[in-house]
């Protein structure tokens, strides 16, 4: 289990401190007393009566004592025969090329029964913030085949763009088929893919491994994984974990990454758990004040850097509680990602995939990542258009389930007409369907020719000669 | 100042971690003052003392820190350096140059980095005042001379505030550093003191001022929603609240860019790193719309991303305002924004939540109304010790959990500021941009602005505006009815109040901030695209009145055009607007005439 730090052990051993005081344990915590000069944040390793080894964290370095966050919690633990090392190192995990197609746990151990990644590259979890001065804007297309996403909520290099959802919405599906299909339209580069799992059922875990192994890219995956049985206080270093790992395949090895995190939600509650055992202030729902902070050091850590040819693309996976996109944890997410891709439970019933409702859903960065130069000309003006269409068909189907279709004018009917033609045509696509950019715009243009061309205000007269298709013009 | 050196370096040692809360002892610490802790000599501030231990709160991580480390006390509160060579630059929350880091410590901010915000190394023209003579009584605001700091801005080198004697000497025109010396005044204890191209200011402190004056002229941003609707006047206080992508950061980025400010200050509290760089990379190339020259040449940005330490967040405000106030008092009017207002209120959370401080709101602490207060009360039209008229204006944005304008940040800024730009997610989600809704907004300085609009633009402003707050009102009103029934059930001149609402709405407040023409509208193109939306309502209410049916109206192309017109010319080419208001009399007389032939021929049979 403690595999990983086996090759540090001997140099370490002079220096290692190792106490058997601990004075309380409660809630995954450990209090250790007479412990000068241990290190904030520094690694610890706890064996208990019996000859196991856990590991844990130093969260509150004092004078008299230090609290210790034990990963697999304190169950079993007594404090006459408990001893407590302190590894005078922080949370740190091994790096190197070889840690592609591996599965480990949130410590960067291994979880495929294969050996440990031998490395002399080991970096703390932590991480730092990026200099915003070091930053590069994101702003090239990256291409995930899904038209919903393509046409209207664009995804760049750099960004990080999470699905909101809900319990028994196919977000595993949807997030499988990005992954499989994401490239970058003129490199028709594929992307390295960081996969951290938070306590996820065994069945999705196995979905998504299945699913690399079949479309043939485990070997670009590193997967990080803590099942929903396992010691939730692991997810509070398995995002670190695999965002420290995204780094050095992003910065080090020159790669374009993509990080799925799934799922926040079960995060966020470790996260909770954690904070209420220490006694934190609760803000919102018990969760305590520096959620959003917490939230930040991950998401942000996505991005470009000058001079750097590799990025981190980052994709979260937020299952929002009762689908309430006002709980804390989407509700803090959005203010820290550049938008939302919203799945709807309305559109999944219809038997609409892949239910994305496009009204809350959102990409911030889609501006400086479109148009002319990136994906065509009029791609901005189109969404643009759509937008506004669908928000016009939305109070039409609403005004037509009071007053009944019969009951509309001529030009509401086009857009109830529109409202259908958008979901099935538009929205819905196969899972193995990869539709390009321009397929998206071509489909955008089809189901905008029924229009008179005074309702499309979004656009310009440019647009309707180059584009309208010409057996629909009127 | 000087009582500064005399006790700093004193030393002591580190007792406690408690993530960014460190208890030290540190004989003779005093609340407020700057420490450094631990080796790596990590950046931190006093916030209270209980015996001989002092808490402090880091503006950097502690990852790594142990008990024992030794602590250095600094013998000052968090102070700035204001001076030439602001303007254009990028700190981060306690003022260190984030460029000149990225030089020294690469990509990532390494700890305990202790760089100064100002160039010492770069020297500037300076030119005496020639109207001060050795032996003149000078005093806090006193021009001692003039720097270039850019093409556009003048830096007027002034007494710092609390200084006052007879000028001994003041140095000729020439190139001078930060260190050099340019003047020297004798006090009233006869002591000489050196002044320097810049000082240090206490950022928690607000710099003094003669007389507070009322605001008279309204901050033009460019934005129709902002300047004609619900206007904000120079020297006053702001806030935009609004839930995630209504739009918040692209309203604040708009004033950044179309505001008639001399200096902007964007303070980016705990936001995104990705929309930071934004500003970054494309400030630099976007011109002043009114000097013409770049726009970065009268911005500096303070940036404190979500995922640098909470600490550094609350201070950035602080920071940000204290450099606001040091443009002000040149006679400048400075526009100060704050995103999110919200995030620095959350980091004063985090701060009370860790010192076990009890909570009231929603883990807030009780005092945050107060801090809120008296952080907008910053802002302010002032008469400087100089005489000059300066102002600050405050923008914060608002950040509500869930959108929930009832939470304690939103209802304590409601109170507090003048100006209340409330972003709707429904707006939002229809792409309706700026998605400022005209429902929960509210100006308190209508009355002002149009005294400024009746001289400057047009008598019939104000009776223009408040024409299209009735029609949206009606809008309103009747989109319940149509809700109900559906649009069968009104009569002609409801639906023509409907289309008159939607012709200010899309016409009038919709702007696309990406369009390049329609990104800045100017206040003459404003009234002008509001007047030729009333004008057709209006025409359109008399023609109804004479029995015209509305669907004849409703296909007249000039509806479309009008909706498109904000984009087809721009603020320079108000002559086509003009035509195009001439196009619609026409086709409006057209519809008459036609009509009222049918009418007299209905009368013969």
């Amino acid at each position: 289990m403690y595999g990983s730090i086996e090759p540090n052990e001997d140099h370490c051993i002079m220096s290692i401190k190792e106490y058997r005081t601990a004075i309380e344990a409660r809630g995954g915590l450990l209090v250790v007393r007479d412990t000068p000069g241990v290190a904030f944040g520094d690694r610890v390793r706890i064996e208990n009566h019996a000859g196991q080894i856990r590991n844990g964290q130093v969260i509150r370095a004092a004078d008299e004592e230090v609290l210790i966050l034990v990963f697999e919690g304190t169950d079993d633990l007594d404090l006459e025969n408990t001893w407590v090392r302190f590894l005078d190192e922080p949370v740190e995990i091994a790096l190197s090329p070889e840690i592609l197609g591996r599965e480990l746990n949130g410590l960067g151990e291994p979880r495929d029964g294969r050996p440990p990644v031998l490395s002399g590259l080991r970096r703390p979890v932590g991480g730092s913030a990026i200099n915003p001065a070091a930053r590069t804007y994101p702003r090239e297309f990256i291409q995930t085949g899904v038209s919903t996403i393509d046409g209207l909520n664009s995804l760049v290099r750099g960004q990080k763009l999470p699905i909101f959802s809900g319990s028994g919405l196919p977000h595993n599906r949807l997030a499988a088929q990005i992954v499989r299909q994401a490239r970058l339209v003129d490199e028709n580069s594929s992307f390295s893919i960081v996969f951290a799992a938070m306590g996820v059922s065994y069945a999705d875990a196995k979905f998504f491994r299945d699913e690399f192994a079949n479309s043939g890219v485990l070997r670009n995956v590193v997967m990080f994984v803590n099942l929903a049985d396992d010691p939730p206080v692991e997810r509070l270093t398995l995002p670190r974990a695999a965002l420290t790992a995204a780094e050095y395949l992003a910065y080090d090895l020159d790669r374009h990454v993509l990080v799925v995190l799934t799922d926040m939600t079960n995060y966020a509650e470790a996260l909770r758990e954690v904070a209420t055992a220490k006694g934190d202030v609760p803000a919102r729902k018990g969760y305590p004040g520096y959620l959003y902070s917490d939230l930040a050091e991950l998401y942000e850590r996505c991005g470009r850097i000058h001079d750097r040819r590799g990025s981190i693309t980052m994709m979260p996976v937020v299952s929002m509680p009762s689908d309430d996109i006002t709980h804390p944890i989407p509700d803090l997410t959005g203010y820290i990602t550049e938008g939302q891709i919203v799945l709807s439970r309305e559109l999944h019933n219809r038997g609409i995939y892949p239910p994305v409702h496009i009204s809350p859903s959102l990409s911030r960065l889609m501006k400086d990542g479109i148009g002319k130069d990136d994906t065509r000309e009029d791609h901005p003006r189109v969404a643009a258009q759509l937008y506004s269409l669908y928000a016009r068909a939305q109070e039409t189907r609403n005004l037509a389930s009071i007053i009944g279709a019969d009951e509309l004018s001529e030009r509401d009917r086009r857009f109830l007409e529109f409202a259908d033609a958008f979901d099935s045509r538009f929205v819905t696509q196969g899972e193995d369907e990869e539709r390009s950019v321009i397929e998206t715009l071509e489909l955008a243009w089809a189901l905008m020719a029924h229009f008179p061309r005074d309702q499309l205000t979004r656009l310009q007269e440019t647009d309707f000669a180059r584009h309208l298709p010409h057996d629909d013009r009127p | 100042m000087d009582d500064a050196v005399k006790d700093a370096n004193r030393t002591g040692r580190v007792r406690d971690i408690n993530g960014p809360i460190v208890t030290i002892e540190l004989p003779g610490a005093r609340s407020g003052e700057q420490v450094k802790l631990g080796e790596l000599g990590l950046l931190g501030e006093v916030i209270s003392l209980r015996g001989g231990d002092a808490i402090v709160q880091t503006y950097e991580s502690t990852d790594g820190l142990r008990p024992g480390e030794p602590v250095r006390g600094l013998g000052r509160p968090l102070s700035v350096e204001l001076g030439p060579g602001l303007l254009g630059g990028i700190f981060d929350g306690v003022q260190r140059p984030l460029e000149a880091i990225a030089l020294a410590s690469g990509d990532h901010i390494r700890r305990g980095i202790d760089l100064n915000a100002l160039d010492r190394a770069r020297e500037w023209r300076f030119t005496p005042n020639p109207a001060l003579e050795p032996g003149a009584r000078i005093g806090g605001g006193t021009l001692l001379g003039t720097v270039p700091e850019t093409a556009t801005i003048e830096h007027r080198v002034l007494v710092p505030p609390g200084i006052e004697g007879e000028l001994e000497e003041i140095a000729p025109a020439g190139d001078y550093d930060l260190e050099a010396t340019i003047a020297r005044v004798r006090d009233a204890h006869g002591a000489s003191r050196r002044l320097g191209l810049y000082h240090r200011w206490p950022v928690r402190q607000p710099r003094p001022y003669r007389r507070r004056d009322d605001g008279v002229a309204p901050l033009i941003t460019g934005q129709r929603v902002i300047d004609t609707f619900f206007p904000q006047l120079k020297g006053s206080k702001g806030a935009v609240p609004g839930p995630f992508g209504a739009g918040k950061t692209v309203v604040q980025q708009q004033i950044a860019r179309w505001s008639n400010a001399d200096i902007v200050i964007y303070v980016g509290c705990g936001e995104r790193g990705n929309e930071l760089v934004d500003v970054l990379e494309t400030f630099p190339q976007l011109d002043d719309p009114y000097t013409g020259r770049k726009l970065m040449e009268r911005t500096l940005l303070v940036a404190n991303t979500s995922n640098m330490p909470v600490v550094a967040r609350e201070a950035s405000v602080y920071v940000g305002l204290t450099m606001a106030e040091y443009y002000r008092d040149m006679g400048y009017d400075v526009v100060m924004l704050a995103d999110s207002t919200s995030r620095w209120a959350e980091a004063l959370r985090e701060v009370s939540g860790r010192l076990g401080q009890m909570p009231v709101e929603e883990g807030y602490p009780a005092y945050l109304a107060s801090r809120l207060a008296a952080l907008y009360e910053r802002a302010g039209r002032v008469e400087t010790f100089a005489g000059a008229s300066g102002s600050v204006t405050l923008i914060g944005a608002v950040s509500p959990p869930g959108g929930d304008f009832s939470e304690p940040v939103t209802s304590h800024t409601k109170d507090i500021v003048e100006t209340f730009w409330a972003l709707s997610k429904e707006l939002a989600d229809a792409r309706h941009y700026p998605s400022i809704d005209w429902v929960g907004s509210f100006s308190g300085h209508v009355h002002t602005a149009a005294e400024w609009w009746h001289q400057e633009i047009d008598p019939n402003w104000e009776q223009r505006r408040t024409a299209a707050l009735a029609l949206l009102a009606r809008d309103a009103e009747l989109s319940r009815i149509v809700n109900l029934v559906g649009p069968e059930a009104l009569s002609d001149p409801q639906r023509w109040e409907l289309e008159g609402a939607a012709l200010i709405k899309e016409g009038v407040l919709q702007q696309s901030a990406l369009d390049d023409i329609d990104t800045f509208c100017s206040p003459a193109k404003q009234f002008a695209l509001l007047d030729l939306a009333i004008e057709i309502y209006r025409s359109g209410e008399s023609l109804i009145r004479l029995g015209v049916p509305v669907s004849e109206l409703q296909n007249l192309p000039l509806l479309a055009k009008m909706r498109r017109i904000k984009s087809l010319y721009s603020s320079e080419e108000l002559d086509r607007i003009q035509g195009f208001r001439d196009e619609v009399e026409e086709a409006m007389e057209g519809v008459r005439i036609e009509y009222s032939k049918l009418d007299r021929g209905a009368g013969v049979e």
